[in-house]
């Protein structure tokens, strides 16, 4: 009996939990139905009822946000195309190769992993300053590639130490080169973790805000992130048309989530490591 | 999650051959591999850590910005910075908040994961897709949505306060110091906990069910399962979210920006994120600015290295 109202109350509790946290993702997508002339009225709306999506039309009618979602794809496909190649190559090195410094190497890469953008991002502008690349797609290019690389180096050498050795030397004896080897075996097996780390990439750089407020000062160079917040500074003195507002959060979030749930499992294993062991 | 987890590593430990295995591997190709990584990484992150370094020991304000070349002056600024008061009060917040954050976000883990693992399979599936979809939303994009529950005019959240009986009609939350932090804490900590619940989670599915059920028939209340089996289970885990939550809540800087930006008084809320943004971008005090950063650096580097140490450990 005892057993039966404990389990009954964990599961209220759970769904509890579930609305609280799904709740703000909820009210984004509702609100962002909804007419502003609605969302001015003084009862909330819980439900987009007589809901329509004349907002996202205004969204992608807006000049701002087109030239913003310009800039961010730009960024974003360049990171991910950059961070892959680079990545690939380092992590084919820490995997493949025993040299001497890889130690080294990997432990500079874990810990320069960790640093906060905070703590250069002053540097990085005045860097860029001086040399005339602020508002420059290449330099925030440079600056997202490199803060990715570390942890995509660490997430991509598993999937290539997963694809055996002797499968290449075996293609070898074969008669193939060491590199006809390695394109023609290895590198289909590896497709899966170039994917995920692709993905990882791109969701850091289409999500990333603080080097973006620093290196991208001009109107017209600002990524999606950049132009939401225009929308928030621009509420701490009058009435903002949130139902826009939302309609643009729904379009920046929503091919996260999608892809955010294609590499989750993928990150936070190689975020907790070996505490969690299968 | 746990299948996905161990498939790779057990493939690796097939292939990988022993150090000493592969001598006819040309050890300077590896040294190619690497260039364009090392490259990258000096030019992005190097350069500015190595300039930010030398810049923290040279006067570096507004006269500079118009051409006066930087003087060294020893270590003037940390020592400035280290007799300001505003920047202990600052540096105080910042380590109060990032404690506050880690500490609640660890406990909401912890306690959902425990949840997760009593209820019924269909209610876990809807928790664990809440958690993600919280997880999933950018950082912006749920700032917005923040900035809109509590507005003032016609947030849902003094609606709700009214509905109650609290006297919140067109209060702003974001004015006073306190409820901006309040506000930003429960913002982190909403965004932070499914990372942490999720793998705990990974890392209670580990124990049996029949361990736990011996140990309820030979007499072990709840909390001495939890205490005794549960917890030495999941301390790795445990330990790692905790020092990444630390890392990441000590840097926290989108959304202390963006509710300044909301109506916050940013001089009575910054962090050491912001208030580097502010002395750097906003006055022109490079100096200064870069002898926080290098503080900042600093104090990463160190809770960061026992984190580091351990992932590897699993690589050796």
């Amino acid at each position: 009996m005892r057993t039966k109202l404990a389990t009954y109350s964990a599961g209220i509790l759970a769904l509890a939990a579930a609305v609280i946290w799904a709740f703000p993702v909820y009210w984004m997508l509702n609100s962002s139905l909804l007419p502003n002339t609605t969302l001015q009225s003084t009862t909330p709306h819980f439900l987009p009822l007589g809901g329509s999506f004349d907002n996202f039309k205004a969204v992608l009618a807006d000049g701002g946000f087109v030239r913003a979602l310009g800039v961010s794809l730009t960024v974003t496909l360049a990171t991910v195309l950059v961070c892959l190649v680079v990545a690939f190559l380092g992590a084919l090195a820490i995997s493949r190769f025993r040299f001497r410094g890889r130690k080294s190497f990997i432990l500079a890469l874990l810990l320069i992993q960790m640093l906060p953008a905070e703590g250069m991002f002053i540097a990085q502008y005045k860097m860029f300053s001086s040399l005339n690349m602020l508002n420059s797609v290449i330099g925030l290019t440079v600056l997202y590639a490199a803060a990715v690389v570390p942890f995509t180096i660490w997430m991509l050498r598993g999937f290539v130490a997963g694809v055996p050795v002797e499968l290449e030397e075996a293609a070898m004896v074969d008669g193939l080169s060491r590199t006809q080897a390695f394109l023609r075996i290895t590198f289909p097996l590896l497709a899966p973790g170039l994917v995920a780390s692709g993905v990882y990439a791109f969701l850091q750089a289409w999500n990333e805000f603080t080097v973006a407020l620093v290196v991208m000062t001009e109107e017209q160079s600002k990524t999606l992130p950049l132009w939401l917040r225009s929308f928030i500074q621009a509420s701490a003195t009058r009435e903002t048309d949130w139902g826009m507002v939302m309609a643009a959060s729904t379009l920046v979030a929503v091919p996260v989530i999608i892809f955010f749930l294609l590499v989750q499992s993928r990150m936070s294993s190689g975020l907790v490591g070996g505490a969690v062991k299968g | 999650m746990t299948s996905q987890l161990s498939a790779p590593k057990k493939a690796k430990d097939r292939a990988q051959p022993a150090p000493d295995a592969a001598p006819q591997r040309p050890r300077s190709r590896a040294w190619l591999l690497i260039l364009p990584t090392i490259v990258l990484l000096v030019l992005a992150l190097g350069y500015p850590v190595g300039w930010q370094l030398v810049t923290s020991f040279q006067e570096f304000g507004l006269k500079q910005q118009f051409g006066q070349p930087p003087e060294f002056v020893g270590f003037d600024n940390y020592i400035q910075l280290l007799s300001d008061s505003n920047f202990w009060v600052v540096l105080g917040r910042s380590l109060l908040f990032c404690l506050l954050a880690a500490g609640f976000t660890v406990i909401f883990g912890f306690l959902l994961a425990l949840l997760m693992k009593q209820v019924h399979k269909s209610i876990r599936l809807i928790l664990q897709i809440a958690l993600l979809l919280a997880w999933a939303m950018p950082v912006v994009a749920s700032m917005t949505v923040w900035v809109w529950l509590v507005d003032w005019r016609r947030g849902l959240l003094n609606w709700l306060l009214v509905k109650l009986g609290v006297d919140a009609q067109g209060h702003n939350w974001l004015a006073d110091p306190v409820t901006f932090f309040i506000t930003a804490l429960v913002i982190v900590v909403w965004a932070s906990v499914p990372f942490v619940a999720l793998s705990i989670y990974a890392g209670l599915t580990q124990i049996s069910e029949e361990m736990l059920e011996a140990a309820a028939m030979d007499g072990a209340t709840g909390w001495q399962r939890t205490r005794l089996i549960i917890l030495p289970v999941i301390a790795p885990v445990l330990s790692i979210v905790m020092l990444l939550q630390l890392i990441w809540d000590l840097r926290v800087f989108t959304q202390i920006k963006l509710l300044q930006d909301a109506g916050g008084v940013a001089n009575e809320t910054h962090l050491l994120g912001t208030y580097i943004y502010q002395a750097g971008v906003g006055s022109g005090s490079f100096g200064v600015a870069s002898a926080v950063s290098v503080l900042m650096l600093l104090i990463t580097v160190a809770i960061s290295w026992y984190y580091v140490r351990s992932l590897m450990k699993e690589e050796n």
